[in-house]
């Protein structure tokens, strides 16, 4: 659409602005405000430069997190986005199985998520949950999330890709059903088969709906904190404690407030800089 | 109607077991609301045997844990009112206006969307104490106006392209005003927008925990940091806790029932 | 190659249809000859789409056959019988350049690749795309993408008919014409059945050796431009073929012929035991503007008329002229003088036609042509 240009507009947009900036700008303020001082008390604060950056970037306890962060927002794509694609493809279009297969998607996208936590924490155990019983007693492996740390590691990914696959599926189907159906009877008459369909048809129709949904769970995913923290804590030991869990720790545990504040910026920045490529490849691909 | 057009139902085995997935663990949490803590730790049995609703009545008797249901309700609530209130006319701006640094400021709320909670933690605990709203309702509900807000807008503003700007201008010349064109005509055609966003608020702003803890410790206390409390103490409740758990699970469906047919539409705005 | 024949075809989109509303395609039987070039002409919402979309077997038909030469196809996908079908919507693959495109279908079948260039460089050719065939699909123009679509529909051997619905629809009026002059060099090359769906008149006129029109669900003539021109059988085609329209009148039998208002209209004596020997319960006559006879001065036999309005469009005029409360109009050419105030006008018998129940009723009982539907 073509629009006018009218600097007046900004008075519609002012209270979004101010109250984004409110909880935007403000604390970001004090975090940069904190990142760069000594604080001991109230009274006494130094400015220390960049020296809490040094520290925090050459932290091995971060750099363990951030690496353990890292495969874990890799394996979370790797599996919720083909997963997501292939229910979408099977979902029904139509009548009253349509509608009941939306509903159950739904269903896990509106738990809050330390009720997610909490299901699958009952859900696992092996004396009071089904699979852990299952597992256990019944196939004869034997499953402990809370001691062994690759159990941890498989059921915090199954937790999520629990979660949050739906929503890979409902946008994909919504891309989906976005298609006129000419482009099938076509390729009905150009005998295509049905991975040629997917190809040239299903999957560049998707393509910025699946951008989407890449940047929404690598984002959602690197800023994971409740569910994996009400299943196991973080641990065995460190090996689920991802990046959200260490800064809060960091902040609110030992109120390191200068590393802490630090290390937000640098968090932040990660992200950033991630949502900034998908963002350009986004737009870039609607204007081609 | 062609044989071909019947859906094969091998195709859909995959679709059923992925259901199944998703619904199982919900039942597990559902059947042992219904069961006595003895029985839960006694065996494992797939329908309760003394089934009992003492659960549910420990959760609707306690005021230390229905009052977290009502705050965890209310500040949704506000914050729903107030994204919608402001995102409503920003939205129209991005829509049908260029301004000076209209782009920028696009891509700046997009990207608070982005912004870790762990990150605001501590900035906001000293910045909503420092101006007394700590343990409010309004305290939670400005929050989550930060990551909620962008994505009204956003929501908004592709629905609000779909409406032609013949429409704005015709009512003009009609002689309406800026309020009332917006009230009378726009809106009503972006009904279906303004439902996808209210959902999409709701359920970020129902679902997220750790600053909705952060924010509150008595007043306005949610219920997913009554839940998280009950597990610290010796003794976990399972029982009550899977009933608390399974009524947190009934506002997002009845949210969805009501919702159903504008989902997909919204969803197909591919902007979520 | 094929005859396409549709044998008693009756379509209806509910499951348990009760009349005749229900159905979206009332009973027909009618053959399209292999090699035609024909088009199928109606309104929007005639059913047209239907019945092409019921030949190439991407809906198949409640009742009835689909038969391709003698075979039943029914049960038969579009792969299965060689169609080719071009859409109103230009449907390229974008991701794939338009050479790319043009050789998808023959990709698919498995041919070898030196025999998929010769193909694809030929209908090139033929719809001049050669210098666009390393272009991405995505970045043509609407007529550029149509050419494409109609390319992957010759550039199969095999096929036995291409079906065109409304494809010009997206196109630029100067380009249409282009496009539709190409089709027809395609068609006297390669010889192949091509049925082409189109709402304008001018379209299927300039395209079609014969024309279907299409009303209510039935193919209510078939025949060449000329045909529908001179003599429809529906008074639908006679309202939409020609600019203006028949002028179509409701009249009452009367001793001789029939009339309304005071003005008497003769009819042939085998034309009269024929309306008496039909039940009706509308009767209309009509006459194309062309072919009121409008005589210089008042003359005996001829029904005097009075003129409201002329319209001078260049190479002839339209006249409306009010005959005892009927308002009917009269294309002149531009050199006949333009009576003033009063006309007298005739109806020359050769060229008025008898419509009872919507339908052309005529003397001699003629055999019912191909592809007619005899009417209830």
């Amino acid at each position: 659409m073509s629009k006018v240009q009218n600097n007046k507009a900004w008075w519609l947009v002012l209270p979004v602005f101010l109250l984004v900036a409110f909880s935007a700008i403000i604390p970001m303020m004090t975090v940069v405000n904190y990142s760069v001082q000594d604080i001991f008390d109230q009274s006494s604060r130094y400015f220390v430069g960049a020296d809490w950056f040094r520290q925090v970037l050459q932290d091995p306890r971060l750099h363990d997190s951030l690496l353990r962060q890292f495969i874990y927002s890799g394996c979370v794509l790797l599996i919720e986005i083909p997963l997501g694609i292939a229910i979408a493809l099977t979902m029904p279009t139509k009548g009253r199985w349509s509608s009941l297969c939306l509903i159950v998607m739904t269903i896990p996208l509106l738990i809050p998520f330390n009720v997610v936590g909490t299901i699958w924490q009952i859900f696992g155990r092996g004396d009071i949950g089904l699979l852990g019983w299952i597992l256990n007693d019944v196939l004869g492996i034997s499953y402990n999330y809370a001691a062994n740390a690759s159990d941890a590691w498989v059921t915090v990914l199954v937790i999520d890709v629990w979660h949050w696959t739906s929503l890979v599926a409902l946008l994909c189907y919504s891309g989906l059903r976005a298609i006129p159906d000419v482009y099938y009877q076509a390729a009905r008459i150009d005998r295509a088969s049905n991975w040629a369909v997917f190809r040239h048809i299903q999957l560049p129709k998707m393509k910025s709906v699946l951008l989407i949904a890449v940047m929404l769970r690598f984002m959602d995913s690197f800023m994971i904190y409740t569910e994996p923290f009400v299943l196991t804590g973080g641990g065995p030991g460190n090996s689920t404690t991802f990046l959200s869990q260490t800064l809060t720790t960091m902040a609110l545990g030992q109120f390191d407030l200068g590393p802490a504040a630090a290390f937000s910026l640098v968090y932040f920045l990660i992200i950033l800089l991630v949502s900034w490529v998908f963002y350009t490849a986004m737009t870039h691909s609607e204007k081609n | 109607m062609n044989k071909r057009e019947k859906v094969s139902f091998k195709k859909l085995i995959p679709l059923w077991i992925y259901l199944l997935f998703l619904l199982v663990p919900i039942y597990w949490l559902i059947n042992m609301s219904f069961k006595t803590n003895t029985e839960i730790l006694g065996g494992l049995t797939l329908f309760p045997r003394d089934f009992t609703l003492a659960n549910y009545k420990v959760i609707f008797t306690d005021e230390s844990w229905y009052s977290g249901y009502i705050n965890s309700l209310y500040y949704v609530c506000l914050n729903m009112v107030i994204s919608l209130s402001v995102a409503l006319p920003a939205a129209y701006a991005f829509s049908r206006y260029r301004f000076l640094g209209d782009k920028h400021l696009f891509f700046w709320l997009l990207t608070n969307r982005m912004a870790p909670p762990a990150v605001f933690l501590l900035p906001f605990f000293q910045l909503y104490s420092s101006i007394g709203l700590f343990d409010t309702h309004i305290a939670v509900a400005l929050a989550h106006c930060l990551f909620n807000v962008p994505l009204a807008v956003w929501i908004l503003e592709g629905f609000m392209s779909g409406v032609p700007k013949e429409i704005d201008e015709t009512a003009y010349i009609d002689g309406y005003s800026f309020p009332k064109f917006f009230g009378k005509i726009f809106i009503p055609l972006i009904g279906s927008g303004i439902g996808v966003t209210a959902f999409f608020c709701f359920m970020f702003s129902w679902v997220e925990l750790l600053l909705a803890r952060t924010l509150t410790s008595v007043n306005a206390k949610p219920i997913a940091a009554v839940m998280t409390r009950t597990v610290s103490a010796s003794g976990i409740d399972w029982g009550v806790l899977a009933a608390a758990g399974v009524l947190t699970i009934l506002p997002g469906m009845l949210v969805i029932w009501f919702v159903r047919n504008h989902v997909v539409k919204g969803f197909a705005l591919g902007r979520v | 190659m094929a005859e396409i024949r549709l044998q008693q075809l009756a379509h209806s989109y509910s499951a348990h249809p009760s009349g005749p509303e229900d159905y979206a395609i009332r009973e027909m039987t009618h053959i399209w000859e292999q090699g035609g070039a024909y088009a199928l002409l109606g309104p929007s919402g005639c059913g047209k789409s239907t019945l092409l979309n019921i030949i190439s077997g991407l809906l198949s038909p409640s009742e009835g056959k689909v038969m391709f030469d003698e075979t039943v196809v029914n049960d038969m996908s579009p792969e299965e019988r060689n169609i080719a079908q071009v859409f109103q919507f230009p449907v390229v693959y974008d991701t794939m350049t338009v050479y790319d495109n043009l050789a998808f279908p023959l990709r698919n079948q498995g041919m070898p690749e030196a025999k998929v260039k010769i193909k694809v460089h030929e209908i090139a050719d033929v719809l001049d795309l050669q210098p666009l065939l390393k272009k991405k699909a995505k970045g043509l123009t609407a007529d550029e993408k149509q050419k494409v679509s109609m390319g992957r529909g010759l550039v199969r051997d095999d096929v036995s008919a291409i079906l065109f619905d409304e494809p010009l629809t997206v196109i630029d009026p100067h380009l249409k014409w282009k496009l539709r002059r190409k089709l027809k060099q395609i068609h006297e090359q390669f010889n192949i059945t091509m049925v082409y769906v189109t709402h304008d008149q001018l379209e299927a006129s300039t395209f079609a050796d014969k024309i279907a029109v299409m009303y209510g669900g039935q193919i209510v003539q078939f025949g060449t431009p000329r045909e529908l021109f001179e003599k429809p059988h529906h008074t639908f085609v006679g309202y939409f073929i020609g600019s203006p329209g028949m002028n179509l009148i409701e009249v009452k039998p009367e001793v001789g012929g029939v009339g309304f208002g005071d003005i008497h209209l003769p009819l042939s004596d085998a034309l009269q035991q024929r309306l008496a020997a039909t039940q009706w319960s509308t009767l209309k006559v009509g006459i194309r503007p062309e072919f009121v006879h409008v005589w210089d001065g008042p003359v005996d036999d001829a029904m005097q008329a009075e003129v409201t309005y002329v319209e001078d469009l260049g190479t002839y005029k339209i006249l409306t002229l009010n005959l005892a409360g009927q308002l009917l109009k009269v294309r002149m050419q531009e050199d006949k003088p333009v009576p003033q105030g009063q006309a007298w006008i005739s109806f020359p018998a050769q060229w008025l036609m008898l419509y009872a129940d919507e339908f052309l009723l005529e003397a001699a009982t003629q055999p019912v042509p191909a592809g007619e539907v005899p009417h209830e």
